[in-house]
């Protein structure tokens, strides 16, 4: 019996505190997106070609973000896991991550005062701990700093 | 040296192929850390500690890669790419590898 109302207590925590957190982050994610929106971050593997494309210097700019899933998001995956189907819970979660990895990604490029980053590839990997866990994602990519000689 | 995820530059002509350098690092967090990145895992949220953690990790397996580059004569390291793996709760290996070449100097 006190177990159960552990767990249900650690559940309505999760759920509050997760809704919460995710709300915070997906609201900060959308203003960052916007500032940065000026600055293309595209998977291509070749740099732009064109007459404006001038001297230019590359660096390699990586970001990258640890994400904890909560309580109630875990508990919630485990019992879409007995039924099958879309876990939507950590669709959210994983979405976030990339999101947030770019984001840090194309602040480090603007940082050197890039124009351009082409070539980017993401990287997930699971950080993990006991009972549940946590993701990592990377985004990495070839930044184009325009160079006056 | 110049470090990067491109096959090749535009720019500058690979005037030698040298082969496959690699660089790894396997780090953990203290258990403080994970006690709080378990506290974090009712909550949810960012686990900044393991952020920094292997971003660290991955500057460290990248310094490990260019010195190992150097050690054989080139000049650059292209077409990089980053893995990493959870060994064991709380630590994580950072593998980074990619070509090393010798560069001519810019045209």
């Amino acid at each position: 019996m006190f177990n159960l109302v552990v767990i249900c207590i650690l559940l309505l925590v999760g759920l509050v505190f997760g809704k919460m957190a995710e709300k915070k982050h997906l609201k900060s994610i959308i203003k960052r997106e916007n500032q940065l929106n000026a600055l293309p971050a595209i998977a291509s593997r070749y740099p732009p070609s064109g007459d404006n494309v001038g001297p230019y210097r590359q660096l390699l700019v990586t970001g990258n973000v640890v994400i904890a899933s909560d309580y109630f998001k875990t508990f919630l995956s485990g019992l879409i896991n007995i039924f099958g189907g879309r876990v939507t819970p950590f669709e959210s979660l994983l979405d976030r991550a990339r999101r947030e990895a770019m984001l840090r990604m194309k602040a480090s490029a603007d940082a050197v005062n890039a124009e351009f980053v082409f070539n980017v590839k993401y990287q997930t990997a699971t950080i993990q701990q006991k009972g549940s866990g946590a993701i990592e994602v990377l985004a990495y990519g070839t930044a184009l700093i325009p160079e006056r000689r | 040296m110049l470090i990067s995820n491109l096959e090749f530059l535009p720019d500058r002509k690979v005037v030698r192929h040298i082969g496959l350098v690699q660089g790894s690092s396997v780090r953990s967090k203290h258990v403080g850390r994970d006690m709080m990145a378990g506290l974090k895992n009712i909550f949810g949220g960012e686990l900044k500690g393991y952020t920094e953690l292997l971003h660290d990790s991955r500057v460290e397996a990248t310094e490990r890669m260019k010195e190992q580059a150097a050690s054989i004569g080139a000049n650059a390291v292209l077409n990089v790419r980053f893995s990493t793996s959870s060994i064991a709760a709380g630590a994580a290996e950072i593998f980074v590898y990619g070509t090393a070449v010798e560069l001519a100097d810019h045209v």
